[in-house]
């Protein structure tokens, strides 16, 4: 491994550098561009298959649109005149407090988040550790420890801690949940960071300020907003702990959806505008950081 | 846990370029510090609580009466017959999602790979039901989809019907009738995209002369795929399979929301179960009993799981 091996010389690897860039490039010119077309059959099954997909959700938003009457009829009724008397009345009946939780619990444990895991993903990449492939290791087996086993000692320390249904109990669980994705993830961005570059810094005298602002950031920044949109998409969807670990007052959004449910009488319309409204802020990250999903979701496996 | 077999220490201060002595390693560590201890405490230590619980005897409805009693409570879990049927659903459940968001996930990766009017949107529009929070989502199947009365399911099936004539469609009482197919209709809704979004990099990260030289000798489309395009995406299809049997797994919100594990517990997977005994029965020895053999049964699968991500990571790392 490259981790251990004796490094060359600054001469070959910069070459070595190159050619990979120049290997990079060729690979994307020949997938990408000489993409052969889909014929027109082919491209009538690929939207069909897309629009079978996108169905359910399209559904969701029409209905949240409707009055509940129109929402109940059998067969559906698509083009009932639209109305937002279902978002209004979420908000008349207190979807805020659970939409401010939820934002809270996301935005504080993915800043948590970042302040833990930069440093490390630094000390994994740029200046690395002995070992520090095991160090990465260690905390993606934790990733890998079902929640649902952890479940109950942390219900009875919180418990004992008077921490129940505190969004603070929930920032912390967060944090640790997705620190290994952070970490996985930002140290795969921070590789890229130019060696030479780095060691020109180096010789030239500058500081670890200097090397942070000038060389690391600009290359890290991506990475750093795609590593939030992740750890907040993961925050923000979180149910098991929530559900279990709140009651009244830190109760987010999932709890919210599933808790309003138990009323009497049409509420599909109101159920399909609470569904959309806390989906949208996770439509709306994920459409953003679209070719950064798969380096996330994959822990930085694949780009 | 890499095979490569380290220098010996002693031999190789000559030929590293850190200039790290004693102190220097320190300095060097100090920024994983926090986070290492963080993960220690918040993820380790639990585990250590639930494995001190599963020796005890403890149902919080018999106060004062908890005891050590040693491995019964994993003789009991390996028993009981509501926790085997939790097991074999728990398989079940995993692995048709897993394989089924597989196959589905490659067609749509392989015809993205293509280029057709709108791929783009397209592939926007796929990723949409991973981004549905997953409470969302399962509500919308139960609710909107599912519903015998009016959901989308038998409302399309009434308007084909009426489309034809007939008066009225059966009315299906899809979650009843088939509950374990409707919780993987609405997890394969959700993970066909992950696949997707895996398989399609696997596929865009092909070395293109191999293809162009195929293509060139005249090698058809499906001898391409089965001996150069299948081959390559093997270890990406391996990372797709791994991931989302961990995630899936571990699935609660769709058993909670949309069967609460029911009719009976047709639907019971292994974390719906622990929470039952946990919140229902308040068994909480049996719970962490329960737990330590589901973490044990995940480390098989993280086994496999960090092995093949490793593979990838070597890659990555050596290039």
């Amino acid at each position: 491994m490259t981790a251990h091996a004796p490094a060359a010389v600054p001469g070959a690897r910069l070459k070595k550098l190159v050619r990979r860039n120049e290997r990079g490039n060729n690979t994307r010119n020949n997938t990408h561009d000489g993409a052969q077309r889909l014929s027109p059959l082919w491209t009538f099954v690929a939207w069909l298959a897309t629009l079978a997909f996108f169905a359910p959700v399209a559904w969701m938003v029409l209905t949240s649109f409707h009055q509940e009457a129109d929402a109940a009829t059998n067969p559906p009724s698509l083009f009932a005149s639209p109305t937002f008397d279902q978002y209004r009345l979420l908000f008349s009946r207190d979807i805020t407090p659970f939409l401010l939780n939820s934002a809270m619990a996301g935005i504080i444990s993915t800043l948590l988040v970042l302040a833990l895991a930069v440093p490390t993903a630094y000390a994994l990449s740029i200046k690395p550790v002995e070992k520090w492939t095991d160090v990465m290791f260690f905390f993606l087996s934790t990733k890998f420890l079902p929640a649902i086993a952890a479940l109950l000692p942390v219900y009875l320390i919180v418990k004992d801690a008077g921490m129940l249904d505190n969004v603070w109990t929930l920032v912390i669980l967060y944090t640790a949940m997705n620190l290994p994705i952070a970490v996985w993830m930002m140290r795969s961005f921070l590789a890229e960071v130019p060696k030479e570059i780095l060691e020109a810094a180096e010789v030239d005298g500058a500081g670890l300020p200097t090397v942070l602002l000038r060389i690391v950031a600009p290359v890290a920044m991506p990475g750093l907003a795609a590593t939030s949109l992740i750890c907040f998409i993961f925050s923000w969807n979180e149910f098991m702990f929530a559900v279990n670990l709140t009651a009244t007052n830190a109760s987010t959004a999932p709890v919210f959806l599933v808790g309003f449910i138990t009323s009497e009488g049409l509420f599909l319309a109101r159920l399909c505008a609470a569904a959309t409204l806390v989906s949208l802020p996770v439509l709306i990250a994920g459409f953003a950081a679209q070719d950064k999903l798969v380096r996330g979701l994959s822990l930085g496996a694949v780009k | 846990m890499t095979t490569l077999t380290h220098p010996p220490r002693t031999a190789s201060p000559p030929a590293r370029p850190r200039k790290a002595a004693g102190g220097g390693k320190w300095r060097r560590r100090i920024p994983l510090l926090p986070a290492l201890v963080f993960t220690i405490v918040v993820t380790q230590l639990p585990f250590v609580a639930t494995l001190v619980i599963s020796t005890l005897e403890w149902n919080i409805l018999k106060p004062g009466n908890r005891h050590f009693v040693g491995l019964d409570n994993f003789a009991f879990v390996f028993t009981d017959e509501r926790l085997r049927t939790a097991v074999l659903n728990t398989i079940v459940l995993t692995a048709s999602v897993v394989l089924i968001s597989v196959v589905l996930g490659l067609g749509l990766a392989l015809l993205l790979d293509r280029r057709f009017v709108g791929r783009g949107l397209a592939r926007t529009l796929l990723i949409a039901p991973f981004l549905v929070m997953p409470v969302a989502a399962a509500l919308l199947w139960k609710h909107a989809i599912y519903n015998p009365d009016y959901g989308l399911l038998n409302g399309t099936l009434n308007a084909v019907y009426r489309f034809f004539g007939a008066d009225n469609g059966p009315t299906v009482d899809w979650i009843s009738s088939y509950p374990m197919p409707a919780v993987v209709v609405s997890l394969v809704w959700q993970w066909t995209p992950f696949m997707m979004l895996i398989l399609l990099a696997g596929l865009q990260a092909q070395p293109g002369d191999v293809l162009e030289a195929a293509r060139v000798d005249g090698a058809s489309a499906m001898a391409t795929f089965r001996h150069i395009t299948l081959p390559h995406l093997r270890q990406y299809i391996e990372l797709g399979v791994l991931l989302g049997t961990i995630y899936v797994v571990q699935t609660f919100d769709a058993v909670y929301t949309i069967t609460q594990g029911g009719p009976g517990s047709r639907t019971t997977n292994l974390p719906y179960e622990i929470y039952l005994t946990m919140f229902r029965k308040f068994e909480y020895g049996q719970a962490a009993a329960a737990g330590v053999v589901v973490v044990l049964g995940s480390i098989v699968i993280a086994t496999f799981a960090l092995r093949t991500i490793a593979s990838l990571f070597r890659e990555e790392v050596s290039r």
